[in-house]
């Protein structure tokens, strides 16, 4: 049987492929970080309809039959799992000390937390990281390049994707062998990370002129702040306005 | 052994000086806190963000699900300490210029909606929250500043809350804040400029206004 993960990358190259030949909506909200606008709204829109569909309605549905007890359950075992990769990428970023606290995240959760079911290490104060190799990558001074908008997967960036392709290859649900039960998880996990964004993707629609460019813009400063783990570099604040009224 | 017997002499001096203008110093302090002196930017925001949180764990069970009462609360609490009128300005950016007094309210308003159905959503959910404002970095005299702050929540990481504050008189108003690493105005000049340029300001202003309409009936109907 076909590996879930490695087959989800595969297709989206092919997507990708063929979406550049297709087609491409117009380009409304032009930004130097975003060269392919017309080819990302293609996707975007694509994603949006799929979502529309299939994905959100099972988002849903999940929601309102699991009980919370257990959604948490599940929502922790990931968080668990992804504390590895975490650890790999703050070791990989010089934050030894850090490193060690997940991987103490892990340790401990896995085993009192029950395979990661109860998020124990949060308790004794072992607070969670995110880090990936996209962040890793821009820490080591790789620019995040063009925006990019993944079939399924949503926002991108030429960083973030090549850190995501890598991620699929070394994340611990894709080295499990029995190919049924690898497929479940990844599944499983798609469902929680849908359920999880559900208010803030209804949410969107309602304070957004344009929902596109809003995660766009979105995205690209937040993954600038996640490199510099909360501390960028100040921009230099542009007052374009001179005759700013006084209250 | 005479240094030390003159550094015990003039501990003495110094603590009969100290003793003796404790007092007027005591008074001059209270006088000073009482017409309230310039406040820095950091305190104010702690204050400010303390007595939010303070205010919205009171009210808990009046809040929730109930619109009336959280706008009550954005009205009363969070409005009076936020510069609409330059936040407005800065996110429209180089058009406010061409923009009349009437656009500019109009602007002013629509935009203040659009952040008040934002946020109030999320005020309601607010629970065991603390916060930790950052020490202030930066010269004590400025007239921009930017706070940093951290929400400590019982589960998962803190999140970034940044807020950018100018001088108006003793005390501070908000202009601009970042949520997990977004600016709010950089956030909104993009789209608010892709439809100005699109549309024109008053094409920008209904959009705005339809925006509000939607959601006011959307608020309507029971959700699910």
């Amino acid at each position: 049987m076909f590996s879930l993960n490695t087959l989800l990358v595969k297709r989206l190259f092919v997507f990708m492929a063929l979406a550049s030949v297709v087609g491409c909506s117009t380009v409304r909200a032009p930004s130097p970080a975003d060269p392919y606008e017309g080819f990302n709204r293609s996707v975007d829109a694509f994603n949006q309809r799929l979502d529309q569909v299939l994905i959100k309605p099972v988002a849903r549905s999940y929601v309102s039959v699991v009980p919370e007890v257990a959604r948490t359950g599940v929502n922790n075992f990931f968080s668990n799992i992804g504390d590895v990769l975490t650890s790999v990428n703050n070791l990989l970023q010089g934050k030894p000390k850090a490193a060690a606290s997940d991987l103490g995240r892990f340790v401990i959760n896995s085993t009192v937390g029950v395979l990661g079911l109860f998020d124990v290490a949060s308790d004794v104060g072992l607070n969670k990281h995110s880090e990936d190799f996209g962040q890793t990558l821009g820490r080591w001074g790789v620019n995040a390049g063009p925006y990019l908008v993944l079939p399924l997967f949503g926002p991108s960036s030429a960083r973030d994707a090549a850190g995501f392709v890598l991620t699929t290859q070394i994340d611990p649900v894709s080295q499990i062998d029995n190919a049924a039960t690898r497929n479940a998880l990844t599944g499983t996990r798609l469902v929680d990370r849908r359920a999880e964004l559900l208010e803030l993707t209804d949410s969107i629609e309602g304070v957004s002129l344009d929902a596109y460019a809003f995660v766009r813009d979105a995205y690209l400063a937040r993954r600038r702040n996640q490199v510099y783990d909360g501390d960028p570099p100040p921009e230099k604040f542009v007052d374009e306005v001179e005759d700013v009224p006084q209250p | 052994m005479s240094l030390s017997l003159n550094l015990y002499l003039e501990f003495r001096m110094f603590s009969v000086f100290f003793k003796r203008f404790a007092s007027l110093m005591c008074l001059m302090f209270w006088v000073h806190t009482a017409v309230a002196g310039p406040v820095p930017a950091d305190q104010f925001v702690k204050e400010y963000t303390e007595d939010l949180l303070e205010t919205i764990a009171k009210n808990k069970q009046q809040l929730a699900g109930d619109q009336k009462k959280v706008a009550e609360l954005v009205d009363t609490k969070i409005l009076p300490a936020v510069n609409f009128q330059r936040m407005t300005a800065l996110v429209v950016g180089r058009y406010w210029r061409q923009a009349t007094p009437e656009q500019k309210e109009r602007l002013i308003d629509e935009f203040r909606g659009l952040l008040t159905r934002t946020y109030s959503g999320a005020l309601a959910q607010v629970k065991d929250l603390k916060i930790e404002v950052k020490p202030l970095r930066g010269a004590a005299d400025e007239n921009d500043v930017v706070v940093k702050t951290l929400i400590i929540r019982p589960k998962g990481e803190p999140i970034q809350l940044d807020y950018r504050l100018e001088r108006s008189g003793d005390s501070w108003k908000i202009f601009d804040v970042n949520v997990a690493g977004l600016w709010l105005v950089e956030t909104y000049k993009t789209q608010f400029a892709s439809e100005i340029s699109k549309s024109g300001i008053d094409g920008l202003i209904s959009s705005l206004s339809d925006k509000a309409k939607v959601a006011e009936k959307s608020n309507d109907k029971p959700k699910n």
